[in-house]
């Protein structure tokens, strides 16, 4: 056990080490440069990049500048090229915003999805099965700005309540209840958005589990024994089936920085994946840099989280 | 002789399978009516997608995608255009807007046709790549996979690798020396097990010669670090950050998604690897080649083709989103996804601009997304059987 940790946190500082120099190289070998983003800006005069190229080491060659950018990053140092502030200072408050629609969408997608997963297993081949399932291949295939388009439609004219970024203009005097109303009118479409894929594919997977376990001889035997079938379906077979979830809890992590680019976009969030956004069209290093950072980091806790989950929960598996 | 034929077609008939595989799995296929479904919106987008680009490019199209109206801006769908205030040649082919006009009065049915194409060509190159490249090292990583990279060799790549940096930085006496010495070496090292064989090597240059790491760690680690770019968010910065192109999103795209192929591959190519027919054809003298190709690639592409069916729709939803944030194919070429972004200003004045391309996206990625699933289905053996 203690071997297999410590094997896996090698096997991953490794990766990470790998997975910054391949990042550093993307960003600092593509053509154009951080100091050419505004030529038309009559303030931009060549002793400007000049000195702008000195004060973040651009003169300096590619592996300096890595050392000096991951020194930065790990003594907290760093700062943003647009305007100087720290970095980590600015990804923190971006993924305070960013938080409650990662977990509002996680949650939805957690609790829908079981059960439209387990009834579509239960009654395999009926009406409700093939309807989830295709409901679910639409919402798959559903591009998410679209679908983000129709349902602002939806609410905008049905509801007439206010949808666009994170709360109303202007309501700070409001009453404390509107305050609340107000912002989880504007938290819901957007979380459902995130959630709505999820939903889709999570449902998929429970069901599939479902019918394996389903068709194992322990439940044909349970069934024959003659126990009602709520107890044949929740106790013998979901907990079965239950098991390769408890590991996915892990990969659930990675999903605070990739995928809400355009969701918050579109409704002008100001959270991590409108910040990635924002960084990448101002070409401000640092913080794609960071952020990308931050993801890779998630992904491999989050597999180590769900190595670790697989170990606790599965007596099979013996390291 | 005949009674001979005879005899021998009658022992050899009840042996032979009735059916042939591919007939065999169409039969699985055919009886999943989504799949079928799918399959036949494909084949009219493809039709719609091939006749679009032969009527909208070429000096004088017959659907001109970037004809500008402004006194017809804006149009619902099947309005006819007013013949008083447009020139001849102004006039829509087929004499109505099938799907109305944008804000410039550009027909959206012709920028339709003309983006059609587009999501086609997309979709199909990146996953092209991403299979191509995912085959190659999977297939690798699981029939090679055991092989040792020697430490020499690992030294001469990194100094290779240093020589072509210099190279590109402008050192170009240096850099080309480097190379050349490369090179050099890996000619000497073709040749030389049988000139130092048997003769006394010093202790170090054994040392160079041992295993450092199989084949198969490095590819699956590289794998491993792939996976750790959120993808659309790496798509996003090196589109954004590179000149905005068709061919850069296809190359992105697919070098983006080649990690699940690889893993695939690999995965059935070491299970087949120990089967019968494989030792067989070894013994039989078979090249390495030709057993990968011939002999262990059919047995390993069903899960290769479910896949990559899935991933053109995906390609084709990460086309359509950067063309929305406005990283896709520059503007005067339209793309359903930027025939979406550039009407979503007009939402409520003009939803037809958002729901046509939307709709369509929509459809067409259903379609690739079951036609996948019923492959799945059609190819998994545990159906098969019963079948």
């Amino acid at each position: 056990m203690l071997s297999f940790i410590g094997r896996s946190l090698i096997q991953k500082i490794v990766t990470l080490f790998f997975v910054s120099v391949v990042s550093f190289l993307i960003i600092h070998l593509a053509p154009g440069k951080p100091s050419q983003v505004d030529p038309m800006n009559p303030k931009f005069t060549p002793e400007m990049v000049e000195r702008f190229q000195k004060e973040f080491h651009l003169d300096k060659p590619l592996y300096i500048q890595y050392l000096y950018f991951y020194r930065g990053l790990f003594t907290g140092k760093i700062v943003s090229w647009k305007d100087n502030r720290s970095v980590l200072a600015k990804i923190w408050e971006r993924f305070l915003n960013s938080l409650p629609l990662f977990i509002v969408g996680t949650l939805l997608t957690w609790t829908l999805s079981f059960p439209v997963g387990i009834r579509s297993a239960i009654y395999r081949g009926g009406i409700y099965d093939r309807s989830a399932t295709f409901i679910s291949y639409l919402l798959i295939s559903i591009p998410g700005f679209f679908f983000a388009y129709i349902l602002i439609i939806l609410v905008v004219t049905t509801l007439h309540v206010p949808v666009i970024g994170m709360e109303t203009f202007g309501l700070r005097a409001s009453s404390w209840g509107n305050m609340l109303m107000d912002r989880v009118w504007h938290l819901l479409i957007p979380s459902v958005l995130g959630a709505t894929g999820g939903i889709a594919v999570l449902s998929r997977y429970v069901r599939s589990q479902m019918l394996e376990v389903e068709g194992q001889d322990y439940v044909r035997t349970a069934r024959a024994k003659g126990l009602p079938p709520e107890q044949v379906h929740y106790k013998h077979a979901l907990r079965n089936a239950l098991l390769p979830f408890v590991t996915m809890f892990g990969l659930i992590l990675p999903g605070l920085i990739g995928g809400s680019v355009i969701i918050e976009s579109i409704f002008s969030w100001p959270g991590m994946g409108r910040m990635a956004y924002e960084a990448i069209l101002a070409r401000d290093y640092p913080i794609i840099l960071t952020l990308n950072f931050i993801a890779a980091v998630l992904v491999l806790v989050g597999t180590f989280i769900s190595d670790l989950l697989y170990l606790v929960v599965d007596p099979r598996i013996r390291l | 002789m005949d009674t001979m034929t005879d005899a021998q077609h009658i022992l050899e008939a009840p042996s032979a399978p009735r059916q042939t595989r591919l007939q065999q799995l169409w039969g699985l296929f055919r009886e999943n009516r989504l799949a079928i479904l799918g399959l036949i919106i494909f084949l009219f987008f493809l039709v719609f997608a091939v006749i679009g680009v032969i009527l909208t490019s070429g000096q004088e199209p017959v659907f001109n995608p970037a004809m500008i109206r402004l006194q017809e801006k804006l149009l619902p769908p099947l309005t006819r255009p007013d013949i008083h205030t447009l020139q001849p040649d102004e006039i829509p082919a087929l004499s109505v807007y099938l799907f109305g006009t944008d804000d410039l009065g550009r027909d959206v049915f012709a920028r339709m046709l003309q983006g059609a194409w587009v999501s086609l060509t997309v979709g199909f190159v990146a996953v092209g790549i991403s299979v191509l490249v995912g085959i190659f090292m999977g297939g690798i990583a699981g029939y090679f996979g055991q092989a040792m990279i020697r430490f020499d060799q690992i030294m001469v790549s990194c100094i290779m690798l240093g020589g072509a940096v210099l190279l590109a930085l402008g050192e170009t006496r240096t850099g080309i020396g480097i190379l050349v010495a490369g090179h050099a070496y890996i000619f000497f090292s073709i040749f030389s097990k049988r000139l130092l064989s048997g003769r006394n090597l010093p202790r170090w240059f054994i040392l160079l010669h041992r295993g450092a790491i199989s084949i198969d760690t490095i590819i699956m680690r590289t794998v491993d670090i792939m996976l750790c770019f959120p993808t659309f968010f790496l798509i996003l910065t090196v589109v954004a950050l590179l000149p905005a192109s068709m061919y850069n999103i296809m190359i992105v795209i697919g070098l983006t998604s080649w990690m699940g192929t690889t893993r695939f591959v690999r995965a059935e190519f070491l299970s087949l690897r120990e089967q019968d027919f494989v030792t067989a054809a070894k013994a039989l003298g078979v090249g390495n080649l030709r057993i990968i190709f011939r002999h262990m690639m059919p047995n390993a592409i069903g899960p290769v083709l479910v896949s990559s069916t899935i991933g053109i729709a995906t390609a084709i939803l990460t086309e359509a989103g950067l063309s929305f944030l406005g990283f896709g194919v520059p503007p005067p070429h339209a793309t359903w996804g930027n025939i979406l972004s550039d009407g979503k200003r007009f939402i409520f004045d003009a939803p037809w601009l958002t729901f046509i391309p939307g709709i369509a996206i929509l459809i067409v990625v259903l379609c690739f997304n079951l036609f996948g699933e019923g492959l799945r289905d059609a190819l998994n053996p545990k159906l098969r059987e019963r079948g």
